[in-house]
């Protein structure tokens, strides 16, 4: 049997037989990666609609930054996760290194920029179609910047939703802070990434098959909620 | 979602090992002995053993478990760790291709094998990546006279990789590669490898439990580690070891001295 046809079947056996070890790790990936994407939509957002709405000195270098921090590499924002909370690091007497709190960590850094940069985008497109309405509504930037992230709140949808995806995909941010410890820090990209290293193609590629399964249907829900909310809420 | 981990309660134990350890099973073969014995869970880290030695220098296990005796040396002598305790050893074996261009099965001495390699120019993945086994087949390479191989030949691929990764890469090109026993077989993509080379003494890899310096870094559980180190030696532990089977073998023989 080929291995990606191998992968299905085995993919499906594992659907079927709910392994209570499976169900530990996708409740843990979901878990990790909505926490982390929560926190950066709570931070990111604003950050990106005051990048959008005021001028301030160094807003061009931060609109800059953030855009290009879009691209970190995960294993990157693990180092640097890593490296703070090390027993050596400056953050090493909180004992959080290898905790699914610093897999969040290091997930929410990875995917802030994105979620700011992306925010910043929608904000500024729609204060620049609205911006003479609002100002002859008596409605300079400070007072407009409920009533734009209220008026872009589906396309914010895809920009969390684009931050989602990044943090439940990435495998190099934690496994450096989680360290893989099984029932403990271990997540489905982390254990596709250790059958790999055990030869268990098929084992893997069903997992990541499971993965994307679980991606959709994440998506799905919130285009379904969405859907549902442009129907009563209007637009 | 659980923030605290337990590891300040004491009644867990984390170590840094060698990633044959558990790719191989063994630690889900033994662990839960441990647990169910001692009630203290043992969390795993497994990584290269370069990568598992810096990140003990750092503190960041109680106990490290690696297979490279100069690292495991310079980490006691440096003060990062306590004590060198042997508790198992198994052995490395050259595999490569059924073909086996350079003419190297059923040879018994490792280091004619791999000058046979260099002078065939046959294709050789290196792990690269300055785990355990890495630099054991360096120290080959310096036996068999030539020190390592220039990547600038071709015919030597530094990969900077997993042995499962170095594995697979090593089937699908059909290039020769030195593997842990162990690793070689649980592992389940073998596809056109086989086993070629075995048996000489300079293919022993011995495996090594040291408890990471409490003076140098204050958080370590050295009442914990020192526990799980004093299981794996004794009798229980070292049963532990020797009924671990994969296919019905034992990967790793226990060679604790009490």
């Amino acid at each position: 049997m080929s291995p990606l046809v191998e992968a299905l079947w085995q993919a499906a056996a594992l659907i079927l037989h709910a392994d209570s070890d499976l169900a530990e790790i996708v409740g843990l990936s979901l878990a990790v990666s909505l926490g982390a994407t929560a926190l950066a939509a709570l931070v990111g957002m604003p950050i990106g609609a005051m990048a959008a709405l005021f001028r301030f000195p160094g807003r061009r270098a931060l609109v800059v930054l953030l855009d290009a921090l879009m691209g970190l590499p995960p294993v990157v924002a693990g180092l640097f996760v890593y490296l703070i909370l090390s027993r050596s690091g400056p953050l090493g007497f909180l004992g959080l290194l290898y905790s699914p709190l610093a897999m969040v960590i290091a997930q929410f850094i990875l995917i802030l920029p994105i979620v700011a940069a992306l925010s910043r985008q929608v904000v500024e497109d729609h204060w620049r179609e609205y911006e003479e309405q609002l100002r002859s509504l008596g409605a300079g930037p400070g007072r407009a910047l409920p009533t734009l992230l209220w008026d872009g709140r589906f396309s914010l949808f895809t920009v969390v939703l684009a931050g989602f995806g990044r943090a439940i995909a990435e495998v190099g941010a934690v496994m450096i802070v989680g360290g893989n410890i099984a029932h403990v820090t271990r997540t489905m990209t982390t254990t596709i990434a250790l059958e790999v290293n055990k030869g268990q193609l098929a084992l893997a590629m069903a997992l990541g098959i499971i993965l994307i399964a679980l991606a959709v249907s994440v998506n799905g829900s919130v285009h379904a909620a969405k859907h549902v909310a442009q129907r009563w809420g209007g637009q | 979602m659980a923030v605290a981990d337990g590891r300040r309660d004491g009644t867990t134990v984390t170590v840094l090992a060698t990633t044959s350890l558990q790719d191989s099973g063994l630690f889900a073969s033994i662990l839960p002995k441990y647990s169910a014995a001692s009630g203290v869970v043992v969390r795993v880290v497994a990584l290269g053993t370069g990568r598992a030695v810096a990140l003990a220098e750092r503190g960041d296990a109680d106990v490290l478990l690696v297979h490279h005796r100069p690292s495991e040396d310079k980490f006691v002598a440096d003060g990062f760790g306590v004590k060198r305790h042997e508790i198992m050893r198994n052995d490395f074996v050259l595999v490569g291709p059924k073909a086996d261009p350079a003419g190297i099965r059923g040879t018994t001495d490792a280091a004619a094998a791999f000058a046979r390699i260099a002078a065939a120019a046959a294709p050789f993945c290196s792990r690269g990546d300055r785990s355990g086994t890495h630099l054991a087949e360096l120290a080959l390479w310096q036996t068999a006279g030539s020190g390592a191989p220039s990547t600038a030949a071709g015919w030597y691929r530094e990969l900077g990789a997993g042995m499962g990764a170095t594995l697979t890469l090593a089937s699908g090109i059909g290039a020769y590669t030195l593997v842990d026993r162990g690793t070689w077989i649980s592992f389940a993509a073998k596809g056109d490898l086989e086993l070629l080379v075995e048996g000489d003494p300079r293919l022993a890899n011995p495996y090594a439990a040291i408890l990471v310096s409490k003076a140098r870094h204050p958080q370590v559980n050295d009442v914990q580690g020192q526990a799980f180190i004093d299981w794996l030696k004794s009798a229980e532990g070292q049963k532990a070891i020797a009924d671990f089977r994969i296919g019905g073998r034992q990967p790793f023989t226990p060679c604790a001295t009490p």
